[in-house]
């Protein structure tokens, strides 16, 4: 398994593309701390990097990765390995990388200029939502037969979890103006990955007071040690899941 | 023999004051016998020691000196001091240990209809009530430091605290820890000038049905729910500061019910809201900073003739937030750093309006459990789209005369 | 050694496999041959286990293989198309198959000194033709002395020599005792080596007989020609 892991890290750090997304990580978050005035500014032009940016080329850059390496799993399949073990370190590898770019072009930067909780608090969620979206875009790949279909899959859940769940929430807010929200919220935002990272990262920003009641409620919930781990835990389902079910799709997947 | 006393005292009291010393080798043991000896117009010296006086009275215009603060304790049964007569002063006393009661509101010093009062230099710690004026008139209160450990708003009174009194002035005193960091109501004339109120669990100023009222140069900083101003005219608030007024429903400065007003030269900073305006009338708000709020300005639909003219308006997250259409206000001329705009014909205004209040705003204001959407893809994108196509946001809430850069206060 | 019984596959609507069963033992060389979209493919496939049948079973050396996919330590398949990381040079994917396979104490290695494919070692994989493409899937196929040789259209674009050379390599691998299935256009080219034909259409095994059988019943001594017989008569 290691083997295989590592044929697919030194594969894909020489990716071109990879290069550049580290590249333009580090420009960029350079670029953000020293223009901004504040460090706290700086750590808010980065959460939107990380909210963004870092779920969009991980989501892609997998699914695109995978089909390319249609024929390479072929290989491997062939060989004495077991299917799991091929599909698991093809995750690891892109995982893996994927994190160290996050790392490398913006998580060391951030803890530079904001060696803090906060720091901490983006950089940890930032390469917990790398790895998530690349075991979403494990789990497209292997749905969808067709390249052209997997990637536009791919860029639709992306879409969807950065921007039509949030759209959905606010649907549903409105319909349900009239009964107290907040707790069914915190519910809800268990189910996007990118929500709750953005909601554990602006609570250690201390701008929950910011968002009246809807924060208290929430800082009651994900302020806790407890609902800390809750949220760790189920950011670590979200790679748990995607991945096992891409597993058992790729067992019975005829190549 | 009784006339003859009679001039005898006026004689004294017109030619000279007595001096009354209290301490261990002095011939006063007590304050309160000292004072029960002393006549109008005598000072009494009361010398470095600790001192359990119950409730000490004082009846006659006299002077009441501490040498390094002697400490008046009241056992947390009795009020320290209670001033009951015209033209007293107390000046360089610490006093501890005030009494606690949900009936009576026990002070440290507490003033009983009262002219002429002089409360300086006085460390109070722990107390109740710090200073208490009740119909006091042209009273002076200043360089005090008060100090306690509220826990509830129930279970603990205010620092300053004046009730139906008139042209009091309050200066330089430190508050802190209290339930109120001063409390004026129906208080006229008066001003508060260069106080410091932190740490104190609900205002650092309360203020209620007083009019005519200036407060100058304080510094407000970190109260429970920061300044509340209600229900008042003819408020002057001018170079104060504001400051992490921070927390679920902590405001820089609360207006409720005010009408001709200044708030002017104050400097908001890191507050949840820095003003949140409710019925307020006629107010002009003008040469302001607003750095890094939550909210720089909350003004709510109810809010009338306000005036926003050259604030500067820095890091705020949202710079204007409200609940209606806002036309009854005006803004002019502000420094917003959001603004994106540009000035062709380089007179330092912006040549396009600015439009401070954004679509998300006015979403949350209205229904506020939409604030867990806070900056989201989705609400960023909503203000980018409303700033290019105004649909919900009023359309004549806008400064005409953006600047281009800010105003250097 | 391989035994498919009752194998049948679907994609879509496309019966690939109709309820094909086969054996194939040791020291055979089976020729699978079949107009386009006869199942070959789908059939070699399922041996390695890179499509999973929707019903029916294969077993080798006694083992389903479907929980036992050790199996294929055991089989040197060479695919139609052979693609490997565009990345990679020769050298690379070649030490990299040794290093993943280290189940495999020795290396046949006889194929790459034939083919004569060291001075190409750094050479990427996507600057390869499809010739030297399929020389390298046919050395990684030889490379770890299995038992049993799965070729999928072995001889095409290959040139002439190198085909000689393969055919030869595939002979010597037979004395040794060893399965060889082979699926061809070709025919011709497999007139020297099958000891067997499994004839398919349309997912269905038409017949598998011994050549010596095929040319008493058809009277042809060429494959070709007696398959083209099959063909007409059927």
């Amino acid at each position: 398994m290691q083997k295989i892991i590592k044929y697919v890290i030194t594969d894909i750090l020489r990716n071109k593309i990879m290069l550049a997304y580290t590249a333009f990580l580090l420009i960029l978050s350079f670029s953000i701390f020293s223009l901004e005035d504040s460090p706290s500014k700086g750590l808010l032009s980065m959460l939107n990097i990380v909210l963004i940016i870092v779920p969009l080329m991980s989501i892609i850059f997998s699914t695109i990765y995978i089909y390319n390496s249609a024929e390479f799993i072929e290989l491997l399949v062939s060989q004495p390995l077991r299917r799991k073990t091929i599909w698991l370190s093809l995750f690891a590898g892109l995982a893996g990388s994927l994190s160290i770019a996050f790392l490398a072009g913006a998580g060391i930067v951030v803890l530079i200029y904001e060696p803090s909780i906060t720091g901490l608090m983006i950089t940890v969620t930032g390469v917990f939502l790398s790895v998530i979206f690349s075991a979403i875009a494990m789990l497209a790949a292997v749905t969808t037969r067709d390249k052209a279909k997997g990637i536009g899959t791919a860029i639709l859940l992306w879409l969807y979890f950065s921007l039509l769940f949030d759209g959905l929430v606010l649907f549903l807010l409105f319909q349900f103006s009239d009964y107290p929200m907040e707790k069914p919220m915190i519910l809800v935002s268990l189910f996007n990955p990118i929500d709750l990272s953005r909601i554990l990262i602006l609570l250690k920003m201390d701008i929950s007071a910011m968002m009246g009641y809807t924060g208290a409620i929430f800082k009651d919930f994900f302020g806790t040690g407890t609902g800390i781990l809750i949220s760790f835990i189920v950011l670590l389902l979200w790679i748990v899941l995607p991945v096992g079910l891409s597993v058992r799709k790729f067992n019975n997947k005829d190549l | 023999m009784k006339i003859l006393t009679l001039i005898f005292c006026c004689c004294y009291l017109g030619s000279f004051a007595r001096i009354l010393k209290v301490g261990r080798q002095q011939p006063y043991a007590s304050v309160t016998a000292a004072v029960a000896a002393a006549d109008n117009g005598d000072t009494v010296i009361v010398e470095k020691g600790v001192y359990f006086e119950k409730n000490l009275v004082i009846g006659k215009s006299i002077v009441l000196k501490g040498i390094d603060h002697p400490v008046l304790d009241a056992e947390k049964k009795y009020e320290n001091i209670s001033v009951r007569s015209n033209g007293v002063t107390i000046d360089g006393f610490l006093l501890q240990h005030t009494g606690v009661s949900s009936i009576v509101d026990f002070a440290a010093i507490k003033i009983y209809n009262s002219r002429n009062v002089t409360v300086i230099n006085n460390i109070i710690n722990d107390a109740f009530f710090g200073i208490y004026s009740q119909y006091g008139i042209h009273c002076l209160i200043k360089n005090n430091t008060l100090s306690a450990k509220a826990k509830n708003e129930q279970e603990s009174g205010n620092g300053i605290h004046c009730w139906k009194s008139d042209s009091m002035q309050i200066i330089a005193n430190t508050i802190s820890g209290h339930r109120d960091g001063i409390y004026f109501e129906f208080v006229t004339h008066s001003v508060i000038w260069r106080n410091n109120s932190f740490h104190n669990i609900r205002y650092g100023l309360h203020f209620m049905f007083s009019n005519e009222d200036a407060y100058i140069s304080n510094i407000f900083e970190n109260n429970g729910a920061g300044v509340a101003v209600m229900f008042s005219k003819g408020v002057k608030m001018f170079n104060n500061y504001f400051k992490e007024n921070w927390g679920d429903a902590a405001y820089g400065i609360l207006l409720k019910e005010i009408n001709d007003s200044y708030i002017e030269n104050n400097h908001f900073e890191k507050n949840t809201s820095a003003i949140y305006a409710e019925g307020a009338n006629r107010i002009l708000m003008k040469k302001n900073v607003f750095k890094n709020n939550g909210w720089a300005v909350k003004i709510q639909a109810s809010c009338s003739e306000v005036t926003l003219e050259e604030n500067n308006f820095l890091e705020n997250t949202f710079d204007i937030g409200t609940n209606g259409s806002l036309v009854l206000n005006r803004f002019n001329k502000n420094y917003w750093d959001k603004y994106e705009g540009y000035d062709l014909n380089k007179d330092g205004e912006g040549d396009i309006p600015y439009r401070p209040v954004s679509l998300y705003s006015m979403i949350a204001e209205k229904n506020p459990p939409v604030m867990i959407l806070f900056r989201s893809f989705i609400t960023s994108l909503m203000d980018k789209t409303e700033k290019v196509i105004p649909s919900l946001t009023p359309e004549n809430l806008k400064d005409d005369h953006p600047l281009m850069k800010p105003l250097p206060l | 050694m391989i035994i498919a019984t009752n194998v049948t596959k679907k994609f879509g609507r496309l019966k690939a496999l109709d309820n094909v069963s086969v054996t194939c033992n040791k020291g055979e060389c089976i020729a699978l041959v079949g107009p386009n979209g006869s199942g070959k493919t789908t059939l070699i496939k399922s041996i390695l286990g890179m499509v999973v049948p929707d019903s029916g079973f294969i077993t080798f050396n006694g083992n389903n293989i479907l929980h036992h996919w050790k199996y294929r330590a055991q089989i040197g398949y060479m695919p139609q198309i052979g693609r490997y990381p565009d990345n990679m040079t020769i050298g690379q994917v070649l030490d990299m198959m040794k290093d993943i396979r280290q189940d495999s104490p020795t290396f046949d290695e006889d194929l790459i000194h034939t083919f004569d494919l060291q001075p190409l070692y750094k050479k990427r994989m996507r600057t390869l033709s499809g010739g030297t493409r399929q020389k390298v899937s046919a050395c990684i196929s030889f490379l770890f002395n299995p038992d049993v040789l799965i070729l999928d259209e072995p001889t095409a674009g290959l040139d002439p020599v190198a085909s000689e050379q393969l055919k030869e390599k595939i002979i010597l691998e037979k004395k040794k005792g060893k399965l060889v299935m082979i699926t061809s256009h070709v025919l011709s080219d497999l007139d020297e080596l099958v000891t067997q034909v499994i004839y398919m259409q349309d997912g269905v095994l038409r017949f598998h007989k011994p050549i010596e059988e095929i040319r008493t019943d058809t009277g042809e001594q060429k494959l070709a020609r007696a398959i083209a017989h099959y063909m007409q008569h059927s």
